[in-house]
């Protein structure tokens, strides 16, 4: 029994805790001995709930430790903490009873030195370029001469003098100055927010927009300059449709935003040189426009005129072009009478030439010769005729004899025995096969008989009649007005009279009959 | 020759025709009647270069934010 329950034994004094007495003893012990620590590790897994607090682990090789940042302080850390991150934690060990856990709620977290900051942009670095935001098909062309220009920056300071100077000795421009801390936590948000404000207005608002971007800041530490290292900068500046020079810190500052801006100047005095081109310069140069424009139309006529001149001197004068053509006319016009007088006296010889070779007895002479030869052909034609037919009828009698009516009557002999024999053979045939038929008939007839029942009626029995049916019962042997039997041999009647047939159904008629 | 009409173009855009323009005279290899239309079309061009380097105006502002951060207007800002 003694085994069951705690016993105390005597002697023994040590005392006796609540689970509560002794998790708030732990805690006093804990918070007393590490009020205010410093933790050198690496960040582990963080989270970082809507609350707005972040959880995150801090770790060595060997062990882990819990801890929290509260809302308030993570808002005003210079840098975010991020997995893989060596850190040092400044803050103070408390204990959570409810769970029995310690962790460390921390104050104050930093990158562990330069290297590990570095460590920790050069990865920030690589994941953007993998994204593609370094892409150099990505920079967007500066415009050459923008009319507006939004410039984030400090709104006071050496910065936006050096820009506004170098902006007025070449070209000056409406500038619209954003306004941003440009070093500490607010930093990173104010320009990622300016980035994206000056993109969001509308070109000829109210807030006009600009057409390029400055965002600029001048030299510091890479503490101060952090702010342009974050990743929300970047986006921003990547996202931005308007053209964005970068000039942040000195010459041999590089932040991640000089990588997706469009432009990177060393300075924010050439941020300002790249912006615009020197208005003078570009006035001489339209001069000078103007000037070879007009030499050059002035050369352009002054050669054709030129080449007018040259042309009108080599033209011919006008009286010079007719004086052949004239001469030639002249001549020919002397030529004309002479010729025509030539050629009708040509044609006058030709024409009596003709003439005299004309005369009656060239006619008779070929008549006569037309006639001769008619007279020669005349006394052939008879003969000619004769001859043809006699050839035609010996033709004919050649044919007509080899016409005859033997083969036709030779024919039609044979055929004529043919049709005798087949008639012949038709009779036979057709008595044959009516012999054949009756005889069958006849056989039919017998069986007939021998089934009919006539051949009953001879063996003794007998058919009664009544008024020309048959009588099958005694109700209508009864009804009937004459009854007649009918035997093998013939018909017998029974007391049947014509004159009592009017009135069949009278009974003392019927039984007079018996 | 393009057809923008020369009001509506940006200085770039007229420099660079008028450049072309000049460059298509001096080479003198256009019929006299073109070279004129050429000519009248640089001195238009000429004349909006001039324009757009005479609106050489400074106005300086900075915006103005609330509270959260969101622009609400400008002030000219002197002296810089």
């Amino acid at each position: 029994m003694s085994d069951l329950f705690y016993d105390p034994v005597p002697g023994e004094n040590s005392p006796e805790f609540s689970v509560t007495e002794i998790s708030g003893a732990i805690k006093r012990v804990i918070e007393g001995e590490f009020g205010h620590v410093r933790i050198r590790g690496e960040v582990g897994r963080v989270s970082m709930p809507r609350s707005g607090h972040i959880y995150l682990d801090l770790k060595d090789d060997r062990s882990v430790i819990s801890g929290v940042i509260w809302k308030g302080v993570a808002g005003r850390l210079a840098t975010k903490p991020e997995e893989g991150m060596e850190v040092i934690a400044t803050g103070r060990i408390t204990t959570f009873g409810g769970q029995s856990k310690y962790q460390i709620v921390i104050e104050d977290i930093r990158p562990a030195g330069m290297g590990a900051l570095m460590a920790m942009l050069e990865k920030r670095k690589a994941a953007l370029q993998a994204e593609g935001l370094f892409d150099p098909a990505r920079k967007k062309k500066l415009p050459y001469l923008p009319e507006i220009i939004g410039v984030v920056t400090s709104p006071s300071g050496a910065v936006i003098r050096d820009i506004l100077h170098r902006l007025r000795d070449r070209f000056p421009r409406k500038v619209l100055i954003w306004p941003v801390a440009v070093q500490g936590a607010a930093c990173a948000p104010e320009v990622a927010r300016a980035i994206r404000g000056f993109n969001a207005m509308t070109p000829g608002g109210a807030l006009p927009r600009p057409d390029l971007l400055i965002v600029a800041r001048g030299g510091g530490s890479i503490e101060d300059l952090w702010g342009f290292n974050e990743e929300i900068v970047a986006r921003a500046a990547a996202e931005s449709e308007i053209p964005l020079i970068s000039a942040v810190g000195h010459e041999t500052d590089t932040t991640l935003i000089d990588f997706v801006s469009d432009l990177r100047a060393p300075t924010p005095t050439a941020a300002a040189e790249h912006a615009v081109p020197v208005r003078l310069e570009l006035l001489s140069w339209v001069g000078d426009a103007q000037a070879r424009l007009g030499n050059a139309l002035t050369g352009r006529l002054d050669r054709s005129s030129q080449r007018l001149r040259d042309l009108a001197r080599a033209l011919p004068r006008p009286e010079t072009l007719l004086d052949g053509p004239r001469q030639r006319l002249d001549v020919q016009s002397d030529r004309l009478p002479a010729a025509l007088i030539r050629s009708v006296q040509i044609r006058r010889v030709t024409l009596s030439d003709i003439a005299g070779s004309l005369r009656p007895s060239l006619l008779h002479r070929a008549t006569a010769a037309e006639r001769r030869r008619l007279a020669a052909l005349a006394p052939r034609v008879a003969p000619a005729l004769s001859r043809s037919t006699k050839d035609r009828r010996n033709a004919f009698e050649a044919i007509s004899v080899r016409l005859s009516s033997r083969p036709i009557s030779a024919d039609l002999g044979a055929k004529q025995r043919t049709l005798a024999d087949l008639t012949r053979r038709l009779t036979e045939a057709q008595s044959r096969r009516i012999d054949e038929v009756k005889t069958r008939l006849e056989g039919l007839d017998r069986l007939r008989e021998t089934l009919g029942h006539r051949a009953t009626l001879a063996r003794g029995y007998a058919i009664v009649h009544g008024d020309d049916k048959v009588v099958t019962n005694t109700a209508a042997a009864a009804a009937a007005t004459a009854i007649e039997i009918e035997f093998a041999d013939g018909r017998f009647k029974l007391g049947s009279a014509p004159t009592r047939k009017r009135n069949p159904k009278k009974p003392p008629e019927q039984g007079s009959l018996f | 020759m393009s057809e923008t009409a020369v009001d509506e173009m940006s200085f770039e855009q007229a420099m660079a025709e008028l450049e072309q323009v000049v460059g298509k005279l001096e080479r003198g290899d256009v019929a006299l009647e073109d070279s004129i239309k050429l000519y009248e079309r640089g001195a238009a061009l000429k004349k909006r270069c001039e324009a757009k380097l005479k609106e050489a105006e400074e106005k300086v502002a900075a915006i103005t934010l609330n509270t959260d951060g969101e622009p609400t207007g400008t002030t000219p800002v002197e002296g810089l």
